[in-house]
């Protein structure tokens, strides 16, 4: 089955490089044709999202999923959820969170703020593949996105 | 190899008894091994997690469900109402919702999103696609991702 939603940009907030070079591979191996923007903290993936800091001169297109690590430096992302989720303008966006973390507490918590999903990343390069295949199977093949437009407002 | 448990009932809401069968039917093409519970609308679903009404067993809670598969359109309360009370009560808000209509409006998915729906599907009009729907939701739900377990 084709992807269907495949322009608008998939949002990666991952600190660790080589587990961001990972996630390109699969991606790859995967076909996925939507462009990938990589963040390194939470931080970052909400300045892409605000516009503002080193994305207020760019033309910052709104994404359709965003893959979310749980720990990064600066700002986590357990609290960039909760600032996601709690915005009006910006809750709506599919976040899977992609995390090594294996805490309990950490998954009932992702999804009581609102994630959408949660994946413990896989070991092996196989299984991540697999993973990715499946993340694409369901949020770019099946599932409804949200609509892109509206609320794309958020000049600060 | 499904990663949560198939003891673990999957909580369905949908109003009209046809789509009831043709899910039932195209969970089993799919061998989900989890119960199918379903609902007729969004009044039962909330009678479910809260263990009262018709499924008031005594002493004895309803299994909390892994997910819910969620009707808009269902008499006495609907889907987007439904949705509003599981995603706003402390004890259900975690539990994925995935959002399963006939409806297509840009609105209604848009704010089921916006009210916190997991994920929005639109059901496919013939039953092969709603194997297929069923398929993607084993492959995702069970199999790929990591479910808050009750």
């Amino acid at each position: 089955m084709p992807t269907v939603n495949e322009n608008c940009p998939i949002l990666m907030a991952e600190d660790d490089q080589d587990d961001l070079l990972l996630v390109k591979k699969a991606i790859e191996k995967n076909k996925i044709p939507n462009p990938l923007v990589a963040v390194a903290d939470g931080e970052q993936m909400l300045d892409y999202l605000y516009r503002r800091g080193r994305y207020s001169r760019v033309a910052a297109v709104r994404p359709c999923l965003i893959l979310l690590d749980l720990n990064m430096p600066r700002m986590d992302g357990r609290e960039a959820l909760r600032v996601l989720k709690g915005d009006e303008r910006l809750k709506r966006i599919p976040v899977v969170i992609l995390t090594t973390s294996l805490s309990p507490e950490d998954l009932e918590a992702s999804y009581a703020v609102g994630a959408n999903s949660y994946i413990r990343k896989p070991s092996s390069f196989n299984e991540l593949a697999a993973t990715i295949g499946s993340l694409r199977q369901y949020w770019l093949e099946i599932v409804q996105l949200p609509p892109n437009k509206g609320s794309d407002d958020h000049d600060r | 190899m499904t990663k949560t448990q198939p003891s673990i009932p999957i909580l369905m809401a949908e109003d009209d008894d046809g789509d009831r069968f043709f899910a039932r039917k195209a969970a089993e093409k799919n061998a989900i091994p989890n119960p199918l519970v379903v609902v007729q609308n969004g009044e039962e679903l909330l009678d479910y997690l809260h263990g009262r009404g018709k499924f008031d067993q005594g002493r004895a809670s309803t299994a909390p469900p892994c997910f819910i598969l969620l009707d808009l359109n269902m008499p006495r309360m609907d889907g987007r109402e439904a949705l509003r009370l599981v995603k706003s009560d402390e004890r259900f808000k975690k539990i994925p919702v995935v959002i399963l209509t006939t409806s297509k409006a840009e609105e209604d998915i848009a704010n089921c999103y916006q009210m916190g729906a997991n994920s929005y599907i639109t059901k496919p009009v013939d039953f092969d696609g709603l194997v297929e729907v069923f398929r993607s939701l084993k492959a995702y739900w069970l199999e790929t991702v990591d479910l808050p377990i009750p």
